[in-house]
């Protein structure tokens, strides 16, 4: 295969990628931020402690981390069709990647919240702060450095997920290595794919690390 | 201008149950600044944060500024501490906001509008000496600054109140002190009320007028602190005044504000005895100065002596 023939494909598959791995962030992000906050204040000792709730929340996040990706994929094809309208192509992969995704992040972002000290968050109280107040701008703001590592780690994962994504037809970097450098033996295409996908997650990871650790100097 | 009464919490922690505070009253009057002291473990802290309900105790009551505390829904309770500022030994700072975002922070919790925020935070900032900070990041701050940063965001909502958590025992000797000065001169200018948590008898004997001994849950001894060391038996100043277990007959004489009176040489030069001096201990307390002496005194005339000691209006304890 000449580099003539290659680059077209791996422009489409970067371009399907990057569309999988952005949209399927921005709903991680807005499923899981929720869900880590909610597993912190509904703890014991938390903002608005809830045993019941705490242990229903702990344990769909469980269970959404321990399926494989591969398997939850088929398995939400029903809630896919329903919500996407297809169950395959790029934007049905969006919905499997982001179920998958978000537990995860969610731990992350519990972890990220538990960094703030209890004291802050009293003398918060004491300063007269309702709940919210002390959410969106005790907790959050505090912990944003570690959000934005567990922001990066989970973009990653989502980046290497989204290369199981052929399965459902949605196309991307890694389902371009696997169809053309697996199976048609395009050894050079698959280890382009392979450095492509490579300088991406270095240069999310990077990215990540900077603005975390400048977040993180205050 | 804080009572707290019949006071008491008990912890369920995992089925272990911790009784810290077995029954407190505390009367904290208008304008004064009054000392909780108490080794680690007294209750102390809980005692604190049951005073603005950030621990709702487990009975008793709670008033402040007249507004018992103990009786208010949420929202009112919420109000109700915008009034009563707190510091902390660790500053309890936003670590992601600067100096000037920090005490912003209760005035926008309270809804006050930009502009008369940042003059207000320009204010209070002039006011703990850090006005040249506004930007800085607490990071980036000493921890007697920290703690500056912290008085002067507990002063934001103009409370009639402070509460301070051990505010200096995470600071050097010389900060304390600075610190110490600072809280000093807003319950002077201000007519600021402190109610302060400590293990250290120095900032009880630096800037407090009451002082309650806490040991256990309870309060063991009250009072201002100048007729607490004339009171028998008074724990504050066995501490303030350490000297070994008296030998039998010795005789402890504590004296308050006539540190300079000739007593010694008066009861040698008016009675037969021999006195002599054991130990003793001289302090400065609540801007008075205050000591304990312990000696022994032999010779024929030892209760005459004793009793001329106690008519003049000092503490005369004799050890079995
Ligand atoms: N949240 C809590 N849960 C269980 N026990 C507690 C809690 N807070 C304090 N205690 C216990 O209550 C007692 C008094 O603690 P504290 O008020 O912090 O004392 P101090 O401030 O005088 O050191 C201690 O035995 C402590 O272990
Ligand atoms: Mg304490």
């Amino acid at each position: 295969m000449t580099w003539e023939e290659m680059s077209p494909l791996l422009w489409e598959a970067t371009g399907q990628t990057a569309l999988m791995v952005l949209w399927s962030t921005l709903f991680t992000v807005l499923l899981g931020l929720p869900l880590g906050v909610a597993l912190v204040v509904t703890d014991r000792g938390g903002l608005l402690p809830s045993r019941l709730l705490n242990r229903v929340l702990g344990l769909i996040v469980n269970v959404g981390r321990s399926l494989p990706f591969i398997v939850l994929m088929i398995a939400v094809i029903p809630l896919t069709r329903l919500i996407v309208g297809t169950t395959i192509g790029t934007f049905a992969a969006v919905v499997p990647l982001t179920l998958g995704a978000a537990p995860f992040f969610a731990r992350l972002v519990e972890t990220a919240l538990r960094e703030v000290g209890r004291d802050t968050v009293q003398a918060a109280q004491a300063m007269g702060a309702g709940r919210w107040t002390i959410i969106g701008r005790v907790l959050l703001p505090e912990a944003r450095s570690g959000l934005v590592a567990g922001l990066t780690v989970t973009v990653v994962a989502l980046i290497s997920y989204s290369a199981m994504a052929g399965v459902i037809g949605g196309g991307g970097l890694g389902d371009l290595a696997i169809r053309y450098g697996y199976q048609r033996f395009e050894t050079t295409l698959m280890i382009v794919t392979v450095v492509v996908l490579i300088v991406i997650v270095q240069l999310v990871q990077t990215l990540g690390d900077v603005i975390a650790r400048r977040l993180a100097r205050h | 201008m804080i009572d707290v009464s019949g006071l008491r919490k008990v912890y369920q922690d995992r089925g272990r149950r911790v009784e810290a505070l077995k029954g407190v009253d505390l009367h904290v009057r208008e304008g004064e600044i009054f000392g909780v002291l108490g080794q680690s473990g007294a209750g102390k802290s809980t005692l604190l944060r049951c005073v603005n309900l950030l621990e709702r105790p487990t009975s008793g009551t709670v008033s402040v500024a007249g507004q018992e505390l103990t009786a208010l829904g949420e929202a009112e309770l919420r109000r109700a501490r915008q009034r009563i500022g707190m510091i902390h030994q660790h500053f309890a700072l936003l670590s992601s906001r600067t100096v000037a975002g920090n005490v912003a922070f209760p005035l926008e919790v309270m809804g006050v509008g930009r502009a008369e925020r940042s003059a207000r935070v320009a204010e209070l900032l002039e006011l703990v000496g850090l006005a040249d900070k506004a930007g800085a990041y607490p990071a980036q701050l000493s921890g007697g600054q920290k703690q500056r940063v912290g008085i002067a965001r507990a002063l934001a909502g103009r409370p009639s109140v402070l509460l301070s958590d051990e505010a200096t025992s995470a600071l050097d000797p010389g900060t304390t002190q600075s610190i110490l000065a600072l809280l000093k001169s807003l319950n002077r200018e201000l007519g600021l009320t402190i109610l302060l948590i400590t293990h250290e008898m120095h900032v009880v004997k630096g800037i407090c007028d009451s002082v309650a001994v806490m040991r256990d849950g309870l309060i063991e001894e009250s009072g201002g602190i100048t007729e607490l060391i004339a009171r028998p038996g008074s724990r504050l100043a066995a501490e303030l005044f350490p000297l070994p277990a008296p030998e039998a007959g010795a005789v402890t004489i504590t004296f308050t504000g006539r540190a300079d009176e000739p007593v010694v040489s008066e009861v040698v030069r008016k009675f037969d005895v021999d006195v002599s001096i054991l130990g003793g201990a001289l302090e400065e307390v609540a801007g008075v100065s205050a000591g304990r002496l312990r000696v022994r005194i032999t010779g024929d005339e030892r209760d005459a002596a004793l009793g001329y000691l106690a008519a003049r209006d000092l503490l005369v304890e004799v050890a079995p």
